[in-house]
Parts: structure tokens; C-alpha cells; sequence
């Protein structure tokens, strides 16, 4: 694999990501980090979904052979309830959120969908800005009810219209979603630390 | 209308846990009773949130792969071979040969060890105490053979990104060997205590149905799925790590209950038996790294791999960009998906049977909260 610099320790040169390199024979990318090389996806269910929902994807393409579809977030239950009834993509195996702040719409909803009859996989991801309220998907899939609940309590994404919306994981009266970027990793709720625990602070 | 008093009232709400030894850790699950029947479950969870993902942000390929082990500590090797299986996966490399089959019989052990656990506290908690001992005393030759090759017993960290760490010792395939030829037999002897017991098969038999329907509605996957009828297993479905090579059934049930999932886990056991025993004989020679950098910079993407672990699929999505930290990695939990079932499984049932219940979905309070 990619023959990589020896001494550890000088990041200097390889930081900026954007430029895209000329193709250097062996294999991309020992210095500046490769941008993420998909593939578009052709095959019987791009086409279907391509029939179904035209403009409302945004790409179909697939990653060191992992699938994934990126639609538009108003498509993207729609999306998971045809998959589930005319594809047989009927388990939901996770639902969760990357955060990139420096965009405007900073987060990736991913969703993994599993098919046993076709064992086959496909995350169908959307983006949206922080205050968008998607839809949510326990109408389609029950199971994501409390894979829901993790992406509100970590992210502070709302569902729109989901049954039991509370956070999981947090305590109930915690400040703050941690799993966002600009939450650092001793970020504490101290108000929440002094009021049950009784000391000044958690850090 | 008269004043009602107490009395009247025939809904009762009564806490259960987070300090219950029934469950299994600090699970807290509020109940709704009608008498001693259930009419509602609601499970807070997040006694043992240390933020797992958020410390994989924060720490290099490398230095997370401990991390990974404290999740589910009871299947510490499957969580570590989820885990390098992901970054592999990211800089598109594969473990050599002979690190893929020591990873095999690790991971398969581990399967044993995590069922033999299973098997002894969800006995316990249904009231047969005896079996505990037992299989504490047969877990203790896997976990000696792990303290043996890596020096540690449960959070092993036994696989590195792209193979193992260390070579293996001298008489490790004896060892291994003997490991199962001690188990197998007693997990004959577990039986002649529980399968044909009569409290056994009363405390345990049409109690907590989830059918296959519900399973895959709910996302319940691992024994609890095969126990309702789906035969579906990750190691034959997508295998990974060479599972194709080897010969072995997927036991499945037919009534989904909590005595289908203890017939299926008992199976389970030696069909893991059955692996490790052909994969160590042909543990191919050859290095046991494959090629990785010393600094770990995957290309940007993202990927989602998944394995089966003792207690449904693991997976982990990770994301890179580029650098040498994870920008984020997610762990889809096995334990915490499952337990989402408890509601649907507890309804109507009696109080007695929620300690039943909880057991048989085999739950590590470390994965569910991580």
C-alpha cells in the first residue's frame, strides 16, 4: 500500500486537500490525501430509483465497492419506504450524522439499508443545514426510532414527527449535542456537573 | 364519579434497575404494571456513556483500536476485528494470510467465551445458579490462552490495523486444541442441567417472542434473528476474513422465544468449536503484518463494514479525511439495537419474565452506552 513518509512528526506540506493531483503512476496520493474516488453506481436500482425520483438524487456512486445513493433530505424517506417495498431493502441496519461545520448545510444523514433477499447493501445519505428538520424514518423502519433519538442527542438533528423525541444516551437536562464538531472533547456541561454532582466542574 | 384512591388505580410504575443484577449492568428500565402483567417498558440507558466516538475523533487510527475493546468487553476480539476490518477497508488492504486465520480462531473463542458468559448469567437470573460456576470455569482456558498471546484477559487488543502484534507462542494450536476438546463436552453437560429441565422450559419457552417479521423491523440481529426462523449469518452471507474456507452451520429456530435463543446460542457454541478446530490446523506461515505505514492516513471516504459478533452485526462507519485521526467514526452497536425490542418482547408479559427477557437479548451495557 501507499509507501508513506517515514519521519513522523512534519505534517507541514501534506495539509491542503483540494488540489486535484496529476495522476502519479503507482497509486494516488502518498502526499496531499485523496479525495474520495467514487464511481458512479449503474445497476437495477440506481436505474429504478433514477425512474422513480429523477432530479431528487443527487448522485449515485459507489466507494471501494460500498453503494450509496445522495438525495435531496424532503426525498430521502420516500427514498427508504420504496427501497424497503420494491426492493426488498427491508432492514435498516443504522442511522447516523456526520457534522462539517465549514459547510452551510454541515450535516451528512446517513442511513444503512441492508437487503437479506438481495444481500446487498446501500447507505442513502442526504445533506442539511443545521435547524432542518427532516422526516423521520420510524414509519418506515421501527428500528429507527432510537437510532433517531442517538442523532438528536449527539447532533441536535429534531425528526420531524417522531414519536418519542428525547435524548438516549445524554442526561436529560444536558446542554449541548456532543458529537458536534465545534464540541471539543473536554467540553462539559458545568452548570449540569455542579447542579447533580456537586462540584465545580467536570474538567 | 367517587375520589379515587390508590387503590383504584390498577396501573403501577415501578423502576427496575439501574442497580437490578438482572440487568446486567446499570440498565434502568421503568415498568408498566397491571398487576404483575407488563404494559409498557421504557429503558433509560446511558449510565455508561464515555463517548466512544468522540474519543475516536480525537486519537489516531492506532490509538482507538483499545478504545474499541472496552464497548462490548465480553467479545473484546470481535469489536477489535470489526474495527481493523473497517480501516483495512478504508486504505483497501487486506491482513496477510496467517493473520487472517489466528484472527478466525480469536474471534470464534471469543464468540464461545461471550456465549459461555451469556449462558451463565442469563441462568442465574432466571434461577439456576449452578451453571455460572461452571462456565466461568470453562471460560477461563480461552481467557488463559489469550493472557498467554497478548498478555491480557478481556480487553485483549489482540489485532493491529492490517494483522496481529505478536507471533504466536510455541504450543498455541495444542492449546487451542485442548481448549476445545474441554468445552465441547461440557456444553453437553450445560444441557443435561437446562434443555429438558422442566423450571427451565417454563421459565423460558413462549416467552419473549419477536418472529421474523418483528426482527427485522426492529433491526434484531445475531441469535435472536437465527432463533426466529432466518438463517442469516454475516460469516456466510458476506464473509469476511476468510470465513468462506471454513465448514459450519447456521442453527436457527422456529418459535423465536427465549428457549429457541438459548438452543440457537448453544449451537452457536459449537459450531465456533467446530471453526476453530479446522482453522487451526492450516494456520498458514508467512508474516502476520501486512504492509501499513507507521502513521495511518487513509484517503478521504467513507465505509461501512460490518461482522458478526457474539451478539448481532457490528459495524463500524468511519470517515476520513485524510489525516491521521478518524473524522468520525460511528460504532452501530449490536446490543443497543437489540435491546430496542425489550418494549415490543415485555409486552404482556409478567414481571418475572422481563428478568427472562433481558437475558436472552444478551446485552453489555458498555456497547449499549459505549
Amino acid at each position: 500500500m501507499p509507501e508513506e513518509q517515514r519521519p513522523e512528526g512534519k505534517p507541514a506540506q501534506d495539509a491542503p486537500p483540494a488540489t486535484p493531483k496529476p495522476a502519479p503512476p503507482p497509486r494516488p496520493a502518498p502526499k496531499a490525501p485523496a479525495v474520495m474516488a467514487a464511481t458512479p453506481w449503474d445497476g437495477e436500482i440506481p436505474q429504478l430509483l433514477k425512474e422513480e425520483f429523477g432530479d431528487q438524487l443527487r448522485e449515485c456512486a459507489s466507494y471501494l465497492g460500498q453503494n450509496f445513493v445522495v438525495a435531496k433530505p424532503e426525498t430521502v424517506v420516500p427514498i427508504l419506504e420504496f427501497l424497503k417495498f420494491e426492493a426488498d431493502f427491508d432492514y435498516l441496519v443504522d442511522v447516523t450524522a456526520v457534522d462539517s461545520p465549514q459547510r452551510p448545510e454541515r450535516f451528512d444523514l446517513i442511513y444503512v439499508l441492508y437487503s437479506f433477499a438481495r444481500n446487498e447493501r446501500i447507505r442513502v445519505k442526504m445533506q442539511i443545514a443545521d435547524g432542518f428538520r427532516p422526516q423521520t424514518a420510524t414509519g418506515v423502519h421501527l428500528t429507527a426510532n432510537w437510532l433517531e433519538r442517538e442523532v438528536f442527542d449527539m447532533f441536535g438533528v429534531e425528526f420531524a414527527g417522531h414519536p418519542d423525541l428525547r435524548r438516549i444516551l445524554m442526561p436529560e437536562d444536558w446542554n449541548g449535542h456532543p458529537l458536534r464538531k465545534d464540541k471539543s472533547i473536554t467540553d462539559m456541561d458545568n452548570r449540569w456537573v455542579e447542579e447533580h454532582l456537586g462540584i465545580e466542574s467536570g474538567q | 364519579m367517587p375520589d379515587t384512591t390508590f387503590l383504584d388505580s390498577s396501573e403501577l410504575v415501578i423502576n427496575m434497575g439501574p442497580q437490578h443484577p438482572s440487568t446486567h449492568g446499570v440498565l434502568r428500565v421503568v415498568l408498566k404494571l397491571d398487576g404483575e402483567k407488563v404494559l409498557g417498558t421504557d429503558c433509560v440507558i446511558g449510565y455508561l456513556h464515555r463517548g466512544v466516538e468522540k474519543i475516536g475523533e480525537n486519537r489516531t487510527y492506532q490509538q482507538f483500536a483499545p478504545y474499541v475493546d472496552r464497548m462490548d468487553y465480553c467479545a473484546a476480539v470481535s469489536n477489535g476485528l470489526g474495527y481493523c476490518l473497517a480501516v483495512e477497508k478504508l486504505l483497501n488492504v487486506e491482513a496477510t494470510p496467517r493473520a487472517q486465520v489466528v484472527r478466525v480462531i480469536l474471534t470464534e473463542l471469543n464468540r464461545m467465551a461471550s456465549h459461555l458468559i451469556w449462558l451463565g448469567t442469563h441462568a442465574l437470573d432466571i434461577g439456576a445458579i449452578t451453571p455460572l460456576f461452571y462456565v466461568m470455569r470453562e471460560r477461563e482456558a480461552i481467557l488463559a490462552i489469550y493472557e498467554k498471546y497478548c498478555g491480557a484477559r478481556l480487553t485483549t487488543h489482540a489485532f493491529r490495523i492490517g494483522g496481529l502484534q505478536y507471533e504466536l507462542y510455541d504450543g498455541f494450536e495444542q492449546e487451542v486444541k485442548a481448549a476445545c476438546d474441554l468445552i465441547l463436552p461440557k456444553i453437553e453437560e450445560y444441557e443435561t442441567l437446562l434443555t429438558g429441565n422442566r423450571i427451565w422450559i417454563s421459565r423460558t419457552k413462549g416467552v419473549g417472542i419477536l418472529n421474523a417479521d418483528d426482527c427485522k423491523a426492529y433491526g434484531v440481529t445475531g441469535p435472536m434473528l437465527r432463533a426466529a426462523g432466518v438463517k442469516w449469518d454475516l460469516r456466510k452471507a458476506q464473509p469476511y476474513s476468510g470465513y468462506e474456507q471454513y465448514d459450519f452451520e447456521i442453527p436457527t429456530g422456529a418459535n423465536g422465544d427465549t428457549y429457541d435463543r438459548y438452543l440457537v446460542r448453544m449451537e452457536e457454541m459449537r459450531q465456533a468449536a467446530r471453526i476453530v478446530r479446522q482453522a487451526v490446523d492450516k494456520i498458514p506461515v508467512g508474516p502476520i503484518m501486512a504492509k501499513i505505514p507507521k502513521v495511518i492516513k487513509p484517503p478521504v471516504g467513507e465505509v461501512y463494514v460490518s461482522i458478526e459478533a457474539p451478539k448481532g452485526e457490528l459495524g463500524y462507519l468511519i470517515v476520513s479525511d485524510g489525516s491521521p485521526q478518524p473524522y468520525r467514526v460511528r460504532v452501530r452497536p449490536p446490543s443497543f439495537v437489540n435491546l430496542q425490542s425489550l418494549d415490543r418482547m415485555a409486552r404482556g408479559a409478567l414481571i418475572a419474565d422481563v428478568v427472562a427477557i433481558i437475558g436472552t437479548i444478551d446485552i453489555v451495557l458498555g456497547e449499549v452506552d459505549r
